[in-house]
């Protein structure tokens, strides 16, 4: 199989990944989108033999990294820093998610990092390879966004539990 | 090696299933003494399949014909730079236009009809919306209300009509005829919905009774209370239930 149908096969991968990271449904897809554009025009330079899943995943990162420096100049590449915007909560109550609202909280680059792990079970060397930093960042972040995503969760089920109390 | 400390970074792999088994059983011998470390880790797990639970299915959905690879991309972006240039060219006239007719001062009927007329287009576009109908959902109301209250610059409150079978979904900002106007949406549990349309920068100081006026498919209450303009639509139900719940938000709204 050629690269061009391997690469039209990681689509729907591209799409779960991206979906996750952003959020809502055509955002996602215009990364998604910009990604395969790129991706076109660049896979002269993919090395055969190499890790595909990996190269595109590197594209569609670097892609989303510039969409959101481009909307938001002044945001910081730093663990330590929350994201100071969050995506508006959606109201549709029947599509509310917690766990989803949570992972958007999540500063970006421990975002990708579980997202690579959990969704696109990559090897923690991948992700490493993928986002382009050492393993012990890679594992660094996980356990951090774990943490708060748990931390997150555990705060929305004990104000649940208040709510009802207060009805 | 097995009683080598237990590291973060090996509970992590341990989450993921991913220690080969002399180190997983050293993991589990560790935990078994530590239920608090116990439960941390079960929750990563049960986190991870909630995540992929809710992710997973994108992988099934219909890829959008946009994907399809397009070697040909500047006439993409040629044409669509090109309608652009029309719509700029389109608006700037149109805006050049409103400008030398719009009178000073509207008659009232005309503003309630205006508004109504907004209102139901306003209806018309988010009420179909299933992921985005609202900016931000009823489970932020605090931060909706003063939102939209600070936008208004009055404060604004949006009916409760659980009494007659609508929550509140949530609400958003949009643009009027003279400034912004508040926008809520509720629906029954059977996904009927409605939506109140709020302007707070009514000229003049009149009231005026309900009245009612359709668009299309979607019809309208509308009425004036001093500064305050407000439309209730729908095009789920009919006039006589619309009729009862614009009651109603008068009711709240005047207690």
């Amino acid at each position: 199989m050629n690269e061009a149908q391997r690469l039209v096969d990681l689509i729907p991968r591209l799409r779960r990944y991206a979906r996750a990271l952003v959020g809502d449904r055509a955002t996602a897809d215009d990364l998604v989108q910009d990604t395969l554009e790129r991706a076109w025009a660049k896979l002269h330079l993919y090395r055969r033999g190499t890790d595909l899943r990996a190269w595109l995943f590197t594209v569609m990162h670097n892609v989303h990294v510039n969409r959101v420096r481009a909307a938001r100049p002044t945001d910081l590449i730093d663990d330590e820093m929350p994201e100071l915007a969050q995506r508006p909560a959606q109201g549709d109550a029947l599509l509310v998610r917690d766990l989803d609202r949570s992972i958007a909280r999540l500063p970006a680059e421990q975002r990708a990092v579980l997202l690579l792990v959990t969704l696109e079970e990559m090897s923690y060397e991948e992700v490493a390879r993928t986002l382009d930093v050492p393993i012990g960042t890679v594992m660094s972040r996980l356990s951090r966004a774990r943490e708060k995503l748990r931390t997150m969760m555990l705060g929305q089920s004990a104000a649940a539990a208040k709510l009802k109390l207060v009805k | 090696m097995s009683d080598a400390p237990i590291t973060e970074s090996e509970l992590q792999a341990y989450a993921d299933g991913r220690l080969e088994p002399k180190r997983r059983m050293a993991v589990e011998a560790w935990l078994a003494t530590r239920p608090e470390e116990a439960e941390r880790i079960a929750d990563y797990r049960k986190l991870a399949k909630e995540l992929r639970g809710i992710y997973d299915p994108v992988i099934s959905e219909t890829l959008p014909p946009r994907f399809a690879r397009k070697r040909v991309q500047w006439r993409r972006y040629a044409l669509a730079a090109g309608w652009m240039l029309i719509g700029l060219l389109i608006g700037a006239l149109a805006g050049w236009e409103l400008r030398e007719s719009r009178p000073a001062l509207a008659p009232a009927a005309d503003m309630g009809a205006a508004m109504a007329r907004r209102a139901a287009i306003a209806h018309a576009t988010y009420s179909p919306e299933v992921r985005h109908p609202v900016e931000v959902g009823a489970d932020q109301e605090a931060h909706l209300m003063a939102w939209l209250s600070k936008r208004l610059g009055a404060p604004l409150r949006a009916p409760q009509l659980e009494e007659v079978g609508y929550s509140l979904v949530g609400g958003r900002l949009l643009p009027g005829d003279t400034g912004p106007v508040a926008h809520f949406m509720y629906q029954t549990q059977k996904g009927a919905r409605i939506t109140l349309y709020v302007r707070t920068d009514v000229a003049g100081n009149r009231e005026t009774a309900f009245r009612y006026a359709e668009e299309g498919k979607v019809r309208v209450f509308y009425w004036v209370d001093r500064k305050m303009g407000y439309a209730l639509s729908s095009g789920d139900i009919g006039k006589d239930e619309l009729l009862k719940v614009a009651n109603t938000v008068y009711q709240q709204l005047n207690p």
